[in-house]
């Protein structure tokens, strides 16, 4: 807690009630604010993950196979299904607040809110459909 | 006997007690009387001791902002019968100092919404001989959601980061500075941006985005502060790519 307030001619006497470090509990959008920013820790875990098998692929066959078995195990298919659940969390919010910070204006008129967040459905359709495309064509 | 419904009001008397306490009151339970106008007949008829800030009565001056349940709400904006049967608890706004009751101090916030000059500011004023600044609808379309502010400070109860950083300038006040950078008349967003910018602005926000669905106003202060940090961010990056085209 900052000290700069103080007290001024007519208040000479104040109260000012601490924060609980529980605080986001207290409150549902609290709790679900504090959810979607941890769920950097499943974009961050991907992100590592990505880098792992990126230096398997470079060191070669062998340890490229290594990678895939240790991918196959349990504990990590148990892991990646609940990151992945993370993720979408993270997405699906970030696309909702999306028309928050974009004002898009088109011929004067702004675009409505709804349609912003269609477009970024739209967008990620189409890359997870070219995503496919390519694993399907191999 | 008519029907009731209670209250639970907090009650702060610095010369009698070191932290706020509760206390509960019954009054007439009515189905056109909002909460102020239960908070009224308790000073009028119950205890004439009870004090809290009111005016308009009608959502427009901004003074009747309190916890209601735990919400930040504008009092004279609540009916009764929205929380029927109750209790009802009705506790001053989160975060800021309470002077007495209900009544808190808003000193900080007077301080911060005068550092983003939130007035036009003009280069160079034209004579009056010339007339007026004019502007078309779409000009006062592009900022009139957020001039619909009547500085209630619900955003402000709303906000979990200025309860952790007091200092931080708040929805309300970027909101306002915005407002005015987006007016075709006005000429003082550098100055706002290097005010909003700094340690305790607008990179504060975290984006709860609380204070936008509070505001009985619909000014949307959270989507201000994330159009603001837009523009702080193009700015920054322009001013590291075209140093010499940037001021």
């Amino acid at each position: 807690m900052s000290d700069r307030v103080h007290y001024t001619l007519y208040h000479p006497k104040w109260y000012r009630k601490p924060v609980s470090v529980w605080w986001w509990l207290e409150r549902w959008p609290y709790t679900k604010f504090v959810l979607r920013e941890l769920t950097c820790v499943p974009v961050g875990f991907f992100a590592l993950v990505l880098l792992w098998q990126t230096w398997a692929l470079l060191e070669g066959e062998v340890a490229y196979q290594r990678f895939l078995t240790r991918m196959e195990s349990p504990a990590f298919i148990a892991l990646n299904v609940f990151f992945l659940g993370g993720i979408l969390f993270h997405a699906l919010t970030w696309f909702h607040l999306a028309p928050k910070a974009m004002a898009v204006r088109i011929a004067g008129r702004r675009v409505p809110d709804g349609l912003i967040v269609f477009s970024n459905y739209v967008g990620w359709i189409a890359i997870s459909a070219i995503v496919v495309w390519i694993w399907m064509s191999r | 006997m008519a029907e009731t419904i209670t209250l639970t009001i907090g009650r702060y008397r610095p010369e009698q007690e070191a932290e706020p306490t509760l206390q509960e009151y019954e009054v007439p339970y009515r189905k056109d009387w909002c909460i102020l106008d239960a908070l009224n007949y308790v000073k009028d008829e119950v205890d004439g001791s009870l004090s809290f800030r009111w005016s308009c009565r009608m959502g427009v001056c901004g003074s009747c902002g309190m916890m209601v349940n735990g919400q930040p709400t504008l009092t004279c904006a609540a009916f009764l019968s929205s929380y029927a049967p109750g209790p009802i608890k009705v506790e001053p706004l989160q975060y800021f100092p309470i002077i007495r009751d209900l009544v808190v101090d808003i000193t900080e916030f007077m301080d911060k919404l005068k550092k983003v000059k939130p007035w036009l500011v003009r280069g160079e004023e034209k004579p009056l001989s010339e007339g007026e600044y004019l502007q078309t609808p779409e000009e006062l379309d592009s900022y009139k959601h957020h001039s619909m502010c009547i500085n209630c400070l619900l955003c402000y109860a709303a906000c979990p980061v200025i309860g952790l950083e007091p200092g931080f300038t708040g929805p309300a006040a970027i909101a306002l500075a915005q407002r005015y950078n987006l007016d075709s008349r006005d000429e003082g967003s550098a100055e706002r941006l290097a005010a909003v910018s700094g340690d305790e602005g607008m990179w504060q926000c975290t984006f709860v985005g609380e204070c936008t669905e509070v505001c009985p106003k619909g000014v949307d202060p959270a989507g201000a502060i994330q159009q603001y940090k837009l523009t702080g961010a193009t700015h920054w990056l322009k001013s590291v790519l075209l140093p010499w085209g940037s001021k």
